[in-house]
C-alpha cells in the first residue's frame, strides 16, 4: 500500500483532472454550501489557519511524520473485515467492515486529531480546545493534547456529560479540563458554540480542533482531508481482495466526518452508491430525530451554510438520537453539496433499529459497534437482503461501543 | 440624509460622541422593551441597538445569552422585533435603529422580506454579527434599495487588508470590537485601542463606534476620548436582568446609567475640545 505521505500529494490535481470534483472553492463554499460565517475576530485567524493547513498538506516533512503518526501511535492502516457471517445471516450482499473501531481510542476520530495536533505545533500553538457530543472527539482531543503536552479544554454538554461519564473521566485522566456546557440544549451544537466562544476570547494562542467536517472553512475541506485516509485505505484494501470497487459505500452521520472520510476517495467512482444514514430517533414523523439531510432544510449555523433543523422562525430547533454523537441539529456542508448534487443518498433509521443493529453485529460477529455506528450498520441490514451475493457494501466501523454500555443497559432495563 | 448619516453629522458639529445602548428585544418580556427605548432615548442615548433573540449566539457572553434565553422563552422572534420598531416609530421619528443578531433567522423570513418589512417599520441599519464582508454580497444587495445600512464589525485581528475591504463595503458606521472575546468581556486595553482606531480611521471615512468591555462612566469616558461612538451592551442587560422579577422598574434603573454614562461622556467630549 502506498504511505499517506505519497497518496495526499495525489488527489487534488488528479480528481480535477478526472471529473472536475474541486470543492471547495477558495472561500469554502461547496455550491450554495459551506462558507465561512464567523464574527469579524475569527476571520483572520481563519486565513492564518487556511494558509498553515494548505502550506504543510503539501509539506513532505509534515506529511511523513502524519504517516508516521497514524502508523504507529493510531494503528493505521485498520481492517478492511469480511463479516461473512452477519452477511450470510442477512442472505443477500457481503458485508465489509472498515475497522476504524480499532484505532487507538477507539474511533475514527483520533485520525483528524493528530492531523489537527500536528498543525497546532507547527502554528506555535500552546493550547487545545475542542467540542465533543458522545466524548469520542474530546477523548481523542485529549489524547493528542496529552502527548504533545498542550494544554486541552473539552467543551461538552451537560446532558451529553450525564449520558458519558466514562469518557468524561476519560478526558480528565488524559489531563483535560472537561467544561460541562449548561447554554441551550446542553448537548453537541451548545458545545460547539462554548468553544468558538472560547476561540475568540483565545484566540492567539488557542487551536480549535474541530471534530467533524461542520464549521467555518477551511473545516470541512481539512477536517475531511485528515479522515481521507479511511476511504483511501478502503478502495486499495477492496481492489486487493475482490478486483473491484464495492458496490455501495454506507456510513452514519452526525456531523459527517467518518462519512465524508470514507465516501470522498470513491466520489470519482461513479458506479459506486454512497449512502450517508442519518438519526432518525423516533421516527421522523414525530418530529424527535437528528435528521436535517432527511427533513432539515438550509440554513446558517456554526459558520457555514447546510442543511439544518430549525422552526419556522429560524431558531435551531431541539434534536434527539439515542446516539450523542449524532444529536446534532446540522451537518457538514460538503454532505449538503452531495445531497443536492445527486452524488450521495441520505437516510434516516431510528433508535430502535439502531439498538436491534447493535445487538445483531454484537451477536454475530463478536463486534460491539458504537451507537452512531449502529446506525449505518441498521441500513446495512436493511440494504444487504435486497442485492445479489456477489455485491459488496462497505460499512464504516467508525467507533466501538464501549462508550455506550450504560446507554444500552438502560434502554434494555438493565441496571449495572 | 439617513438618520445614522444625520445624527453623526449633527455630533460632529457639537463635538460629541454618540452613546449607544444595546437591549435584546423582548427581555426580560416584550412589553418592556418599546417602554425602555423612549426612556434610554431621554437619558441621553443617541442610537439605539436591539437585540434579535437567536438560539445560537456564538458571539455573546453569557450575559447576553441568558438575555436571549428569556426573550426567546417569552415568545419573541424577529416579526416581534419589527413590530417593537414600528411602535417605537410612532412616537420617535428621529433615533437611528440598529438590529443586531444573527443570519438565520433573517434568511428563513426571506433576505427581500427582511429587508422591505425592516424599512418600511423604521429600522436604519443590521449589524448581522455572523456576517464578514466574504459573505456579505446578497445580504447587502438586498438592503441597500431599502436605505438600510450593513453595519460591520471590525476586530483587534483584522489588518490592515480587511479594514480596507470593509471600508468599501460599509456605510452607516462601522463597530469596532474593543477586545478579543464575547459580549461582556472585560480588559478594555484603552491605548490599543486608540491605535487601532488611528489605522481605521485612516482608511476608513465613517465614524466609529467601539463597544465591548465598556461597563461604567470611567470606560466610556476613556473609550469617548477617541471614538465617534460608545456602545454598551451586557452593563445595561445585567441591570435589566438584575430586576427581572420586577420588570416595572427596569426602565428607572436604565435610564439612571445610561444618564451616567451620558455625564460621563459629555465631560470626556469637554475636555477633549478644551483648548
Amino acid at each position: 500500500m502506498a504511505t499517506i505521505a505519497d497518496e495526499m500529494q495525489q488527489p487534488v490535481a488528479a480528481e480535477a483532472v478526472q471529473t472536475g470534483y474541486h470543492y471547495p472553492d477558495a472561500n469554502g463554499h461547496f455550491g450554495r454550501y459551506g462558507g465561512r460565517f464567523v464574527p469579524e475576530t475569527l476571520m483572520h485567524p481563519l486565513a492564518e489557519l487556511t494558509d498553515a493547513y494548505e502550506r504543510y498538506l503539501k509539506d513532505p516533512a509534515f506529511l511523513a511524520e502524519l504517516d508516521n503518526d497514524l502508523r504507529d501511535y493510531v494503528g493505521r492502516p485498520s481492517p478492511l473485515y469480511h463479516a461473512e457471517r452477519w452477511s450470510r445471516e442477512l442472505g443477500g450482499a457481503q458485508i465489509f467492515l472498515k475497522r476504524e473501531d480499532l484505532n487507538h481510542t477507539g474511533a475514527h476520530k483520533v485520525n483528524n486529531t493528530v492531523g489537527q495536533a500536528l498543525l497546532a505545533k507547527r502554528m506555535g500553538k500552546t493550547r487545545i480546545i475542542a467540542e465533543t457530543g458522545a466524548g469520542q472527539h474530546g477523548v481523542a482531543s485529549a489524547t493528542v493534547a496529552a502527548r504533545m503536552g498542550l494544554e486541552c479544554v473539552v467543551y461538552m454538554g451537560e446532558v451529553d456529560v450525564a449520558r458519558q461519564r466514562a469518557n468524561v473521566y476519560r478526558m480528565r485522566l488524559l489531563g483535560a479540563q472537561v467544561v460541562s456546557v449548561k447554554s441551550g440544549s446542553r448537548t453537541l451544537k451548545d458545545a460547539l458554540n462554548e468553544a468558538m466562544r472560547d476561540w475568540v476570547t483565545n484566540v492567539d494562542n488557542t487551536f480549535y480542533i474541530i471534530g467533524t467536517v461542520a464549521g467555518p472553512h477551511p473545516y470541512p475541506a481539512m477536517v475531511r482531508d485528515f479522515q481521507a485516509v479511511i476511504g483511501r485505505e478502503a478502495r486499495t484494501q477492496m481492489l486487493e481482495r475482490s478486483g473491484r470497487l464495492p458496490d455501495v459505500v454506507l456510513a452514519c452521520v452526525g456531523g459527517g466526518s467518518n462519512a465524508i472520510g470514507l465516501f470522498y476517495p470513491f466520489i470519482d467512482d461513479a458506479d459506486v452508491r454512497m449512502i450517508g444514514v442519518e438519526a432518525g430517533g423516533e421516527g421522523i414523523a414525530s418530529g424527535h430525530h437528528a435528521a436535517p439531510l432527511c427533513a432539515g432544510k438550509p440554513g446558517v449555523l456554526h459558520g457555514n451554510r447546510t442543511y439544518l433543523m430549525e422552526d419556522e422562525n429560524g431558531q435551531i430547533a431541539a434534536t434527539h438520537s439515542v446516539s450523542a454523537g449524532l444529536d446534532y441539529p446540522g451537518v457538514g456542508p460538503e454532505h449538503a453539496w452531495l445531497k443536492d448534487s445527486g452524488r450521495a443518498e441520505y437516510i434516516a433509521v431510528s433508535d430502535d433499529e439502531a439498538l436491534a443493529a447493535f445487538h445483531g453485529l454484537t451477536r454475530t460477529e463478536g463486534i460491539m459497534p458504537a451507537l452512531e455506528t449502529s446506525h449505518a450498520l441498521a441500513y446495512a441490514a436493511k440494504l444487504a437482503p435486497t442485492l445479489r451475493r456477489d455485491q459488496t457494501i462497505v460499512v464504516n466501523l467508525s467507533g466501538r461501543g464501549d462508550k455506550d454500555m450504560d446507554t444500552v443497559a438502560q434502554l434494555d432495563g438493565i441496571v449495572l | 440624509m439617513s438618520r445614522i448619516d444625520g445624527l453623526f453629522e449633527r455630533l460632529r458639529g457639537q463635538g460629541r460622541t454618540a452613546l449607544i445602548p444595546f437591549v435584546t428585544a423582548g427581555d426580560p418580556q416584550p412589553d418592556v422593551t418599546v417602554a425602555l427605548m423612549h426612556r434610554m432615548v431621554a437619558a441621553g442615548a443617541d442610537l439605539i441597538e436591539l437585540g434579535v433573540p437567536f438560539s445560537d449566539p456564538i458571539a455573546d457572553g453569557p450575559v447576553i445569552q441568558r438575555a436571549t434565553e428569556r426573550a426567546l422563552a417569552a415568545g419573541v422572534r424577529l416579526r416581534d422585533v419589527l413590530e417593537m420598531v414600528r411602535a417605537f416609530r410612532t412616537q420617535d421619528t428621529v433615533t437611528p435603529v440598529v438590529l443586531m443578531g444573527y443570519l438565520n433567522p433573517i434568511e428563513i423570513m426571506g433576505v427581500e422580506t427582511f429587508a422591505a418589512e425592516a424599512a418600511a417599520a423604521g429600522v436604519d441599519g443590521a449589524l448581522v454579527v455572523d456576517v464578514p464582508p466574504e459573505e456579505a454580497a446578497e445580504l447587502a444587495g438586498k438592503l441597500r434599495p431599502h436605505a438600510l445600512d450593513l453595519v460591520y464589525l471590525l476586530a483587534p485581528t483584522s489588518d490592515a487588508e480587511r479594514i480596507a475591504r470593509i471600508g468599501g463595503v460599509a456605510s452607516g458606521f462601522v463597530y469596532y470590537v474593543a477586545v478579543k472575546g464575547v459580549t461582556g468581556a472585560g480588559n478594555l486595553d484603552i491605548d490599543g485601542v486608540g491605535a487601532k482606531l488611528a489605522e481605521i480611521r485612516a482608511r476608513i471615512p465613517l465614524p466609529v463606534g467601539v463597544g465591548f468591555g465598556i461597563k461604567d462612566g470611567e470606560s466610556a469616558a476613556r473609550v469617548a476620548a477617541v471614538a465617534d461612538a460608545v456602545i454598551v451592551g451586557s452593563a445595561i442587560v445585567e441591570r435589566i436582568e438584575a430586576l427581572m422579577e420586577t420588570p416595572a422598574a427596569i426602565a428607572d434603573a436604565v435610564a439612571d446609567f445610561i444618564g451616567a454614562l451620558r455625564q460621563a461622556i459629555d465631560a470626556a467630549d469637554r475636555r477633549r475640545e478644551a483648548p
